[in-house]
């Protein structure tokens, strides 16, 4: 009996040791969050006085209106959805197509054209971005969406990824397909192409994030202020105006409210899939 | 097929494969294969502007190499990595655990832990400095300190490794978390029964059983250190006092090739980080021999 209680007792110190640690580390990863709502609705003042006040006094605006003036929000977020589409439509069709092909055809040369991939995937894209960048100079794409999209149009992730999607489908489905008269492109697109939803949620969202985070290229391929994203629009409040806190607070806020939105709505999908996806 | 000529079928079906690959390829190349030997090129030539260079052997190289700026760029560089890679996975090693225990509210917990990925870098840094800030930022309060973080030459770089770190940790812990539930249970239980302490089973079960995951997540979080860039570039600017001992070498590349105009040394630090990456990472791939354990 006393055996037991004494293991009852240090399972119980445990479970209290765990849940203190997890929400420790709860309150210090929201805490940032917690204080940049805060900090954005206060006075200037208040925002800097010490000993610092947890609450503004009362909910006030200006920090927003500051932002307001000093960014062209609804363009950066125009912007920075377009790029996002342009960015997902083209890694979900093009690598879909190279991700089922790789998979399920046999064709010459397909060893050679997957190792560019496997390279490509392994190389940092900053290697790639002064010739990316001389190539839409070139074609007049600065300051455009195109630009910004520019990088993006192939995934050599998502082909990789894609490909282990489609070497899961058993063989036999499409076998069946192409036995009903289906062409390999209809076989792909009306058979296979359906069956891989769930990846196709992961590179969606996992590209949309990625897209949604990405500074230097926005950076460097638009100097309008109303052609940026919401990052690199976000990062010309850097050196400007430093100290005004709500304001800096108030255009973090606005600038990571859309994707905070998305993910709180769709967790699931969201872990799963950008840890799904392992990275790049 | 025996037959060295193929099919009609066989035929359609190479067809099929190459015009379904054909966006990829083509973009592949455009997009990578051409602008990566366009880099190499650059970094043996001088910009004359507009787009036009001038081949001048290993000039860009021998500047670089005599520049201490670059010398510390990449010492501020494999610093960042000491500073955010160990901390990093362990801290995230021990969130997992966590979440692998039987506890309510795990998936609240991991939303909560995950929730930097979401946010643009720019955002999440700009949120840190003003917490960091060395006069009235509440870490300072909180921690009874009068650090100026931020321009302080020692400090710097460790504020943008707790933020690198403090993002990251929740998507390490993620990839862990799915390697822990992986872990055969039966394990345990039989080495409980030899007697095993909680202790020793972290040692001889936990760890060798998680190394495949541990690595994989080594690999991802060497590289994104390598490469750190928008932390920097958001934290601190050009007055900074203590820029030279928090700029990395991606910040140098990209203010040598776009602000300052010289994408011929621009290239030739590019080329030299992603060689320093492909360096660490082979000494990883073949230091994982020694603590990677694939089967047991």
């Amino acid at each position: 009996m006393n055996k037991t209680s004494s293991s009852r007792r240090s399972y119980v110190t445990t479970k209290v040791l765990v849940y203190a640690a997890l929400i420790i580390g709860a309150a210090i990863m929201i805490f940032p969050f917690l204080w940049m709502v805060l900090t954005s609705f206060k006075t200037q003042a208040e925002s800097v006085s010490i000993p610092a006040t947890f609450f503004p006094s009362a909910f006030r605006l200006d920090g927003y209106k500051k932002v307001l003036e000093n960014l062209p929000f609804v363009k950066l977020y125009w912007n920075t959805i377009l790029l996002v589409f342009f960015r997902v439509v083209c890694a979900v069709v093009f690598s879909s197509m190279a991700g089922y092909a790789f998979a399920k055809l046999k064709f010459r040369g397909k060893n050679l054209l997957f190792t560019i991939v496997l390279v490509q995937m392994s190389l940092p894209s900053q290697i790639f971005i002064i010739p990316q960048y001389q190539m839409v100079a070139k074609l007049g794409l600065v300051n455009t969406i195109a630009g910004l999209v520019f990088p993006g149009i192939v995934s050599a992730f998502g082909v990789f990824f894609l490909r282990q999607t489609y070497m899961g489908i058993p063989n036999e489905i499409g076998e069946a397909a192409y036995l009903d008269g289906c062409n390999q492109f209809q076989t792909f697109y009306k058979v296979m192409f359906p069956l891989t939803g769930t990846s196709v949620a992961a590179i969606t969202i996992f590209t949309a994030v990625f897209a949604y985070g990405d500074l230097m290229w926005p950076q460097i391929v638009n100097n309008d202020i109303n052609m940026f994203t919401l990052s690199a629009g976000l990062a010309t409040l850097r050196g400007m105006d430093t100290t005004n806190f709500p304001m800096l607070m108030a255009g973090s806020l606005l600038a990571m409210l859309p994707m905070v939105v998305l993910y709180l709505i769709f967790q699931k999908q969201f872990v799963e899939g950008i840890a799904g996806t392992g990275g790049k | 097929m025996k037959n060295r000529k193929l099919s009609a079928s066989a035929r359609r079906e190479e067809n099929w494969g190459w015009l379904l690959v054909a966006p990829t390829i083509i973009g592949l190349f455009v997009l990578n294969i051409w602008p990566f030997i366009q880099t190499i090129y650059t970094s043996f030539c001088e910009h004359l502007g507009f787009g036009h260079y001038r081949f001048i052997g290993l000039d860009n190289y021998i500047e670089m190499f005599r520049n201490p700026d670059f010398w510390k760029a990449t010492w501020n560089t494999v610093y960042f990595c000491i500073l955010t890679v160990p901390v990093g996975i362990a801290l995230a090693l021990f969130v997992a655990m966590l979440l692998n225990a039987k506890v309510k509210f795990k998936g609240g917990f991991r939303t909560i832990f995950f929730l930097p990925m979401v946010c643009a870098p720019a955002a999440i840094a700009m949120v840190w400095q003003v917490i960091f800030n060395g006069d009235s930022g509440i870490l300072n309060q909180i921690l009874g300190t009068h650090i100026q973080w931020i321009t302080n030459s020692k400090t710097a770089i460790i504020a943008v490794a707790i933020v690198s770190t403090w993002s990251s940790i929740g998507y390490d812990a993620v990839l862990l978390l799915a390697g822990l539930q992986n872990i055969n249970k039966q394990l345990y239980e039989a080495s409980s029964i030899d007697g095993a302490g909680k202790i020793r089973q972290f040692f001889n079960i936990t760890l060798p059983m998680i190394s495949p995951t541990m690595f994989s997540v080594l690999i991802m979080r060497l590289m994104a250190s390598m490469k750190v860039y928008d932390l920097i570039y958001m934290m601190s600017d050009d007055t900074n006092p203590a820029m030279a001992d928090m700029q990395s070498l991606m910040y140098l590349f990209y203010r040598s090739s776009f602000v300052a105009g010289d994408r011929g040394y621009g290239s030739a630090i590019v080329v030299w980080t992603v060689a320093l990456i492909l360096l660490v990472t082979l000494i990883q791939f073949w230091g994982q021999k020694k603590w990677v354990t694939y089967d047991i």
